[in-house]
């Protein structure tokens, strides 16, 4: 991986005159909260009729940046200069009125008005003082129409589908002339034609001489589309290359920083052992439909598929977090769990996506966190065993490594590694045979991440079970024994070994079941 | 991260001292309360003088014990005041019933009877708030009025006198010392006792205070938030039935006017004890010394000329607000 990082020096596009400036330059971006430093001295150049990808793990950076640029947070250091003019942005408006304009990944309307209201909203047409309803529905057509958005300006945005309200999101921004625009994992909630829909329209910004800042975690997209790649990993620049020279592989591992094979430990060879957990026909109402699977004792399963395919909420059922229709066997033995306390005494762990929201109380010190799950096993009587709890929470920092100064500090004032090694220790201390990790890694760095990817493996050489769900594919692939890729609330396909790839988990993920079983034996 | 790598065994542990201005705040209070008084009026020092204030204080300390739980599980009882007038006119209402039977006996009998009562009423809370899922504010403004309405029916808007011949016997209960200290200090110290050794202590107070601080936390940690909650509102109630036990004896009835606003009372108490209105830890000392403050500083007001004692409430109005004040801007 000999790349050379200073390709960002590499001359203007040949149809750009070298005098011209460049339309968007950032010099030692730099941004702190408090003692932390979340980016630091991040030079890019944007010119026009460019599109240029930020790539990089989650917690790398990428959405500071680009906040930075359009206004939303200030920096702490470095300059933003727009066509060769210094700014300083203290407000997102501000930005917009430079031509900056980001399109959120969160869908930002406003459900109780009309399509034509929310493209419109802050800066209504008016004629003689009173609101242009005509003309502004006549704008909003075209500008729909363009997007090959076909929903009439009329409809509540309440009924229109998930789609099309990232168009309405993405025409809101293109309703004023804007010279760049920000594209904020764009994809994220989209599906196969749908996604190439939006890139298409990207393309076509690009031929209108805007630029682009495109941020997703997508390479397949970012490869097709960009024209100049920068690659951030843990809030640092690693360099700005030409988009055609770098391969999907050579992107991601220039975002994790170092041979991805050396990322993952090794996974086992040994047959698989015997089933711990049968799941059939689990139904969640309004989320997951009818699924059926088999996890075996050894096993890292790995559960894929887009944000809104259920795969979350099947398993908060499944532990008795949600209302749930299934059969589940443990051990061979049929049983019912109604609720978490019963997943965790019939030996199922449930470590949540949700390490803030709903993981670990950020207020209360280490050892009342760690052993909240767990008080019944370690605390017999009535009250409480202070000691065992203390010896627990050492037992537990020596295990997992978790890095604190004191012993005393809250769950909130831990580095997010070093929380979710916490919440896995917590899962842990209720002994549990099969352990379900939602999103294992997200928002922590690249060196607790190959920990707890250690971690995991050595839970299920210890004869434990373990689902891994996951929106990072790497990380699924990486990490897992068997692949189940999930889609609308129904297992699409599974896959492992040598058929572990991307584009098989985006296939699975994407297209219909139909299409994707019988095209199968083709493209996998 | 800039996290030092430590060796295990070498940290902190939790016994280092380590003084906590949040939690001493309601006891410096108090001090500076006390020498303020001092002051204004030497009397106000004086054993007599203060040992009234505390035992006046004991109603508002001991619902305050119980409301430290329900708060700090995440809800609220703004029921407590009605309900104290309900269950003190059932307690006397059985006493006098028993009195031709039993005689004497009726007092502990009444009393048993009295706790009964304070723990269905609690249930009857906890349950609508739980299982019913109705916003702790909305369900406990509802049963406050049913049970104002109750004790208003049961005395006929009058009053319910506690039997003659109960009256000597009971008197101690408000009235009596216990190596010159009045009972009713006692018993709230008892009950604070208690309370902070359920809350601190048991499994059961830490899942309370994990309910309050992140409910859902909780519930994915296998802790179930509607026995919990039920619990703490429980306890609310058999406090609540205490403070009425020690009430009796005082005026020796009960009126449709007993324990009105004590409510308001009892949650000030508990905030400027130093526990979160949204939830979490709980301070049960912290309570007990909000609790003497709002005595304390009505008090003041009666003894010194400088602000009309019709303004107590207002005072107490303001300390509230300072009290939430604090708690926003010292995060």
């Amino acid at each position: 991986m000999a790349r050379d990082p200073d390709m960002q020096q590499t001359p203007p596009r040949p149809d750009a005159t070298q005098a011209e400036p460049c339309l968007l330059r950032t010099a030692n971006l730099t941004k702190q909260y408090g003692p932390v430093t979340v980016l630091s001295n991040v030079g890019i150049d944007i010119h026009a009729g460019e599109i240029h990808a930020i790539i990089g793990e989650n917690g790398a950076g990428k959405s500071t940046l680009m906040r930075l640029i359009s206004g939303y947070v200030q920096p702490s250091a470095g300059t933003i200069a727009v066509s060769g003019k210094r700014v300083a942005f203290a407000t997102p408006h501000q930005a917009e009125e430079a031509g900056i304009v980001l399109v959120h990944q969160e869908i930002l309307l406003a459900e109780g008005l009309t399509v034509a209201e929310n493209l419109f909203l802050g800066r209504e047409l008016t004629r003689n003082g009173l609101v242009d309803d005509r003309a502004m529905h006549r704008i909003a057509r075209e500008k729909l129409d363009e997007l090959g958005c076909h929903v009439s300006p009329r409809t509540l945005v309440r009924d229109v589908g998930l789609a099309d309200r990232q168009l309405i999101q993405i025409g809101r921004a293109l309703l004023d002339d804007h010279k760049l625009v920000i594209f904020d994992e764009p994809t994220a909630v989209l599906t196969g034609n749908e996604v190439e829909r939006l890139l298409e329209i990207v393309l076509r910004l690009k031929d209108r001489n805007m630029g682009v800042l495109y941020i997703s975690h997508r390479l397949d997209e970012v490869q097709r589309l960009a024209d100049k790649v920068t690659v951030l990993r843990d809030g640092k620049m690693i360099g700005t290359y030409a988009g055609h020279t770098l391969s999907q592989m050579d992107m991601a591992e220039l975002m994790v920083g170092r041979e991805l094979s050396a990322l993952y430990p090794p996974k086992s060879d040994a047959p698989r052992g015997e089933a711990i957990l049968r799941v059939n026909n689990a139904t969640v109402p309004g989320y997951a439909n009818d699924v059926s699977f088999t996890l075996h004792r050894g096993e890292i399963l790995g559960f894929a598929g887009m944000i809104g395919a259920g795969r979350t909420e099947l398993f908060e059922g499944i532990v008795g977090l949600r209302p749930v229709d299934a059969h589940v066997e443990l051990h061979g033995q049929p049983i019912a769990i109604r609720s978490p306390r019963e997943a965790i005494d019939a030996g199922i762990g449930y470590l949540t996506e949700d390490r803030k929201g709903k993981g670990l109380l950020l207020q209360e010190r280490l050892a009342p966190n760690l052993t909240l799950s767990a008080l019944r096993r370690l605390n017999p009587g009535l009250w409480l065993r202070k000691r065992q709890e203390a010896v627990a929470l050492d037992q537990a920092v020596d295990q997992y490594d978790i890095r604190v100064r004191s012993l005393r500090l809250h769950a909130g004032q831990l580095s997010g590694g070093n929380q979710q090694k916490l919440l896995l220790a917590k899962i842990l201390l209720t002994n549990p045979s099969v352990v379900i990790i939602d999103e294992p890694t997200r928002g922590i760095d690249i060196a607790n991440k190959a920990q707890i990817y250690t971690f995991i493996r050595k839970l299920v050489s210890e004869g434990k079970a373990c689902v891994v769900i996951s929106s990072e594919m790497q990380e699924l692939i990486g990490l897992c024994d068997r692949i189940l890729v999930m889609r609308q609330g129904r297992i699409n396909g599974e896959i492992a070994g040598e058929r572990m790839t991307e584009s098989n988990i985006a296939w699975l993920a994407t297209a219909e079941a139909g299409v994707a079983h019988a095209t199968e034996g083709g493209r996998v | 991260m800039s996290v030092a790598t430590t060796e295990p065994g070498r940290l902190e542990r939790d016994r280092d001292f380590n003084f906590n201005w949040a939690a001493a705040g309601p006891f410096l209070a108090l001090l500076v309360l006390l020498a303020i008084g001092f002051v204004i009026n030497p009397d106000f020092l004086s054993a007599t003088n203060l040992s009234n204030v505390i035992t006046r204080s004991a109603f508002i300390a001991i619902i305050a014990v119980g409301a430290t739980f329900v708060i700090s599980s995440g809800g609220l009882d703004l029921s407590v005041g009605s309900m104290a007038a309900f269950i003190t006119g059932i307690t006397i209402m059985c006493m006098n019933m028993m009195v031709p039977n039993v005689g004497l006996w009726s007092i502990p009998a009444g009393m048993a009877i009295a706790v009964l009562a304070g723990i269905a009423c609690g249930l009857v809370n906890g349950v609508i708030v739980t299982v019913g899922k109705i916003e702790p504010f909305i369900a406990t403004l509802g049963t406050m009025g049913i049970f104002r309405a109750l004790i208003t029916y049961m005395s006929d808007g009058g009053t319910i006198p506690i039997d003659r011949t109960l009256r000597e016997a009971y008197r101690p209960v408000y009235f009596g010392t216990v190596a010159g200290i009045p009972l009713p200090i006692l018993i709230s110290l008892a009950v604070a006792a208690l309370g902070a050794f359920i809350l601190y202590k048991t499994k059961y107070g830490r899942q309370c205070a994990a309910a309050g601080a992140n409910e859902d936390v909780a519930r994915y940690s296998g802790i179930s938030i509607i026995r919990t909650r039920t619990i703490a509102y429980v306890i609310q109630g058999a406090c609540v039935a205490i403070a009425a036990i020690c009430y009796v004896p005082r005026l020796g009835a009960a009126t449709p006017t007993t324990g009105v606003l004590w409510e308001l009372q009892v949650i000030t108490a508990v905030v400027i004890g130093g526990t979160a209105l949204r939830g979490g830890k709980g301070r049960i000392w912290g309570t007990v010394a909000g609790a003497v403050i709002l005595e304390l500083i009505a008090n003041l007001m009666v003894l010194s000329d400088f602000v009309s004692e019709y303004l107590v409430a207002a005072v107490q109005g303001v300390i509230i607000i300072i009290a939430m004040l604090i708690q926003r801007f010292s995060k």
